[in-house]
């Protein structure tokens, strides 16, 4: 309808009549723009996108924002609850205060099945502070910080919101640790097969012919095997003596083997649609080279399709080191990651004593789908001029 | 005087977009009497579709937001407004007392049905039969609508169909139930111009017969003058005329309706007025000589057993083109007349043939050689216009970018000599020089040609392929463009190749026209000749099938 009605002028000159209404487009709005615009609109990926914005925040400063060091084993409180957060502190004698604190344990022994286990003391009051001086870390492993976003006093005082695993670890901490390497092996992963992918399927779309053909049998191929089996393979192959850091860039390269097909495709099937387009006919003409129309005439106009793909492509990503990682296979211990942490939650006994340590779970299943509205909100946004054309 | 079939008064249909309503359709009204026809005819975006959609109640997301729409017969009167859009007693309107026929037959025939089951669908809704008498009944609509052999043909797909079939069997499904009311939304916009005809002399014929009222949609004053009873006219969702044919021909009363009927008869093709008035070349120097061109696609299938499809598209074509001279090429589609073109550019390659192009500096170069035009910057002095407004454009350039690419490319200005000669070359072509950082999509398709024109003229072209760079356009703003093409001959010395279907068109352009049909070159003259006078079979069963331009002379259809 759109195109019709920003008649002006000089389509109507020779007769009086009042032009249309003007449509609020000016025109000179940019594709950001217009993607921008059209993805406002859409509630749920907004949401998704300020919860991840959060998660890729936190992941980004976990020192300074992980209450405790994760690695600190604490024997006296193993499998620990969860404390329960007070804001406000009563006095014997009927005053209160606004004054964040947790309360401390006690144990209690069930004399009949012989078990230990934790229960809130009300004597016990650890108050929570702002920056309070704990332990030493390094922020992204260049500055020593001794002063976190929140903690408690003394060496005595133990904060577990999220409750400790077997070892008497703060399991919050891990998890803010583990975000950083889950969080961020998805997008370096998506990056090494955004890398070959469009490479690969740009060859494969802009060519044709044979090389087509060549390139799809074998993504076809690479797709027909069972990726599980394959991970495990490649994982298994792996150094026993290589450090975490370089099992984590094994493991990212793992993954985008096997993701990068996918990306080819939607790109190979944009090349072959856009190829036919006048505009690219018309930029041949025009005198432009291969590389020139790749560029600038054809690129552009898909950008914003393979950014939506990829974002629907991480939590794939994800997925798989999770479950490489819940293997056993993928990251080990002392790595921490969200995978990592579920295997701790691999054992039914645990888990009916312990269910907090399946917190790492509930994150991974928001991640997702946070990542999924996100990327079906950019996808939808990514072609602002469906509804002109 | 009898009771019209359909009474509509102060219809008017608005879309929401976002939050609020915009009407696009304001307080239509008219009357519609037993075995006439009502054409409606404006620009697209007008109003004539949406408002043929209410009718039947599905303009949705439109919705009627006043107005009222009554349907008479002997037994009472319903009023349609009143009604929910999937009210049964809609639903028992559709298709049984109103009937529509849409302009894509692919697109409006299920691929999956056979023709035969779509019929019988609509039959077996409305009517109490058995599956063997609807069967019946379906076969008798087929052959009604003249198609040969309807026993087999019931059971075929619509893509066993060519497009004049499919138009047909549209037809045939439209009037299974013989409605009282068709609706023809633009039916014979996507046919070939003798297609048309036979679609066109089929639904006057059915109209007879049957003694329906029609509603039928175009953009085409030709079709109008050669089938309407009445006419009603529309602009921006009003209507600014009604009335009887011949009236509105004779006297129009709007401004609007007096431009469209303007602008339609200078692309009569009977007369003898030449090139729009312009002077034809004056000294026939020959700027491109094409020698058997011969092109055969092939389509390779299978992977382990290879075969290989064979299309002819081009046979042997020759022709030669002067300087200065405006040659156009007509056909159906399918005739090879776009391939023929885009082989001359390079985009396509030849398998055998010459075409000897002379250059500004005198020497000669074959086009037909891979990257001849390239490595002689010949790319520069053959430029192409393409059919499509809305794919030629680079949605992610601005005006600018789009214009400049050719002169980026040259790398003979500095870019403020570049900006400049955009801005210059958009005001040459007839917009306002603040459009330079816009996109495409907020232009109209005449505009959107325009930038392309413009495009075209960046790097001092003498030659311009045009290819059907009208046919997308509306009657009113193609002549604008045209126009703007002759003025553009006249200042540059430019010659253009001019593709099109459309032979009025054509006729009104160019001094000398080619016929082309499956592939071959089938006449060559001058444009008068060819249209008064044709030698061969093929192009009189092309001219004849043009619609005529005036109401008092029907050209297709006969005095009955």
């Amino acid at each position: 309808m759109s195109r019709d009605q920003n008649m002006t002028q000089t389509d109507t000159a020779d007769f009086e009549f009042e032009p249309p209404t003007p449509v609020a487009v000016s025109g000179t709005e940019t594709q950001a723009q217009l993607i921008w615009r059209a993805f406002r609109a859409h509630k749920l990926a907004m949401v998704s996108m300020v919860v991840l914005g959060l998660f890729y925040f936190v992941a980004l400063f976990a020192e300074f924002l992980a209450p405790n060091d994760p690695h600190e084993v604490n024997a006296r409180y193993t499998y620990a609850p969860p404390q329960e957060f007070r804001l406000i502190d009563r006095d014997e004698d009927g005053g209160w205060a606004f004054r964040p604190h947790v309360l401390g344990y006690k144990v209690e022994v069930d004399q009949v099945a012989l078990r230990r286990s934790f229960v809130p003391d009300p004597e016990k009051k650890y108050y929570i502070h702002l920056f309070p001086k704990t332990h030493e870390t390094k922020l992204w492993g260049l500055f020593t910080i001794d002063r976190h976003l929140i903690g408690v006093d003394g060496r005595r005082e133990v904060l577990f919101l999220m409750g400790s695993d077997r070892l008497g670890r703060d399991l919050l901490s891990r998890l803010i640790y583990g975000a950083r390497i889950t969080l961020s092996i998805g997008l370096a992963g998506i990056f090494i097969s955004l890398l070959l992918g469009v490479i690969i399927g740009g060859v494969s779309g802009y060519y044709g012919g044979i090389v087509d053909n060549v390139i799809q049998r074998v993504i076809e191929f690479i797709r027909s095997i069972p990726p599980i089996p394959l991970w495990m393979g490649f994982a298994a192959a792996l150094p026993r003596d290589w450090s975490a850091l370089q099992n984590y860039f094994a493991i990212t390269l793992i993954l985008s083997l096997i993701g990068w097909t996918e990306l080819a495709r939607v790109v190979r099937s944009r090349f072959l649609s856009l190829k036919s387009e006048d505009y690219v006919s018309a930029a041949r003409l025009d005198g432009a080279g291969d590389f020139r129309i790749i560029w600038r005439h054809m690129l552009p106009a898909f950008t914003s399709h393979i950014i939506a793909t990829a974002t629907l492509a991480i939590p794939g990503m994800i997925l798989a080191e999770t479950a490489l990682s819940f293997l056993g296979l993928g990251l080990q211990s002392p790595v921490i990651s969200w995978g990592v942490l579920l295997q701790e939650a691999q054992n039914l006994r645990v888990l009916a004593d312990a269910p907090w340590l399946l917190f790492p779970g509930a994150f991974i299943v928001v991640t997702i789908l946070a990542m999924n509205f996100l990327g079906d909100g950019l996808r939808d946004a990514a072609d602002p001029y469906g509804d002109t054309q | 005087m009898e009771q019209p079939v359909l009474q509509v008064s102060n219809l008017s249909v608005g879309f929401s977009i976002r939050s609020h309503t915009t009407d696009v359709v304001h307080g239509v009204s008219f009357d519609l009497h037993r075995g006439e026809t009502l054409c409606v005819v404006g620009e697209s975006g007008s109003g004539k579709s949406v408002t043929a959609r209410a009718l039947m109640r599905i303009c949705r997301p439109g919705r009627i937001t006043g107005g009222r729409i009554l349907l008479n017969d002997a037994s009472g009167t319903v009023d349609i407004t009143a009604l929910d859009d999937n009210d049964d007693r809609m639903r028992a309107i559709r298709g049984d007392r109103i009937g529509m026929v849409f302009q894509e037959p692919m697109s409006s025939l299920s691929p999956v049905h056979t023709i035969g089951d779509q019929i019988t669908e609509t039959i077996l809704l409305h009517r109490d039969m058995t599956d063997a008498e609807a069967r019946a009944e379906a076969i008798e609509s087929l052959r009604r609508v003249q198609i040969p052999d309807p026993e087999t043909a019931i059971d075929k797909y619509s893509f066993e169909f060519s497009g004049g079939m499919r138009q047909r069997a549209m037809i045939a499904m439209a009037l299974a139930c013989q409605p009282e009311i068709l609706i023809a939304d633009e039916p014979t916009t996507a046919l070939d111009v003798t297609t048309q005809a036979e679609i066109l002399r089929l639904l006057k014929r059915l109209q007879a017969e049957l003694g329906m009222a029609v509603i039928f949609i175009t953009h085409d004053m030709g079709v109008v003058a050669e089938i309407a009873d009445r006419v009603a006219v529309m602009y921006h969702g009003k209507l600014v005329e009604l009335g009887p044919t011949r009236q509105v021909f004779h006297d129009p009363q709007a401004a609007y309706t007096k431009h469209l009927i303007g602008a339609s008869s200078r692309f009569s093709i009977v007369g003898d007025q030449d090139r729009g008035g312009t002077l034809p070349p004056a000294s026939p120097k020959p700027l491109l000589e094409v020698r058997d061109l011969d092109l055969t696609f092939r389509k390779t299938t299978g992977f382990i057993r290879r075969r290989t499809k064979e299309f002819h598209a081009l046979k042997k074509v020759s022709f030669t083109l002067h300087e200065g001279e405006n040659l156009g090429i007509v056909g159906e589609s399918g005739s090879g007349k776009t391939t023929l073109v885009r082989a001359l550019v390079g985009l396509l390659n030849a398998d055998g043939g010459s075409a000897m192009y002379r250059s500004k500096d005198g020497r000669s170069f074959d086009l037909l050689e891979p990257g001849a035009l390239r490595g002689a910057g010949l790319n520069r002095e053959i430029r192409m216009v393409f059919q499509d407004p809305f794919s030629s454009l680079n949605p992610r350039m601005t005006v600018e970018q789009i214009i400049a690419e050719p002169l980026i490319l040259e790398g003979r200005l500095s870019r403020k000599e570049i900006r400049d000669k955009a801005a210059y070359l958009l005001n040459r072509v007839g917009l306002p020089q603040a459009m330079l950082t816009r996109y495409p999509h907020a232009f109209s398709g005449g505009q959107r040609q325009r930038i392309s024109i413009a495009r075209s003229l960046a790097v001092d072209p003498r030659l311009i392929i045009a290819d059907e760079a009208t046919s997308a356009l509306d009657g009113s703003i193609r002549s604008q463009i045209l126009d703007l093409l002759f003025d553009l001959q006249t200042e540059l010395g430019l010659s253009y190749v001019f593709v099109g279907h459309d032979l009025g068109v054509v006729r009104y352009f160019c001094d000398r026209i080619a016929v082309m049909h499956k592939g071959e070159l089938v006449e060559i003259d001058q444009a008068a000749r060819i249209c008064q006078q044709p030698t061969k079979d093929y192009t009189r069963n092309l001219i004849a099938a043009v619609p005529g331009t005036d109401p008092d002379h029907r050209r297709l259809i006969a005095a009955e």
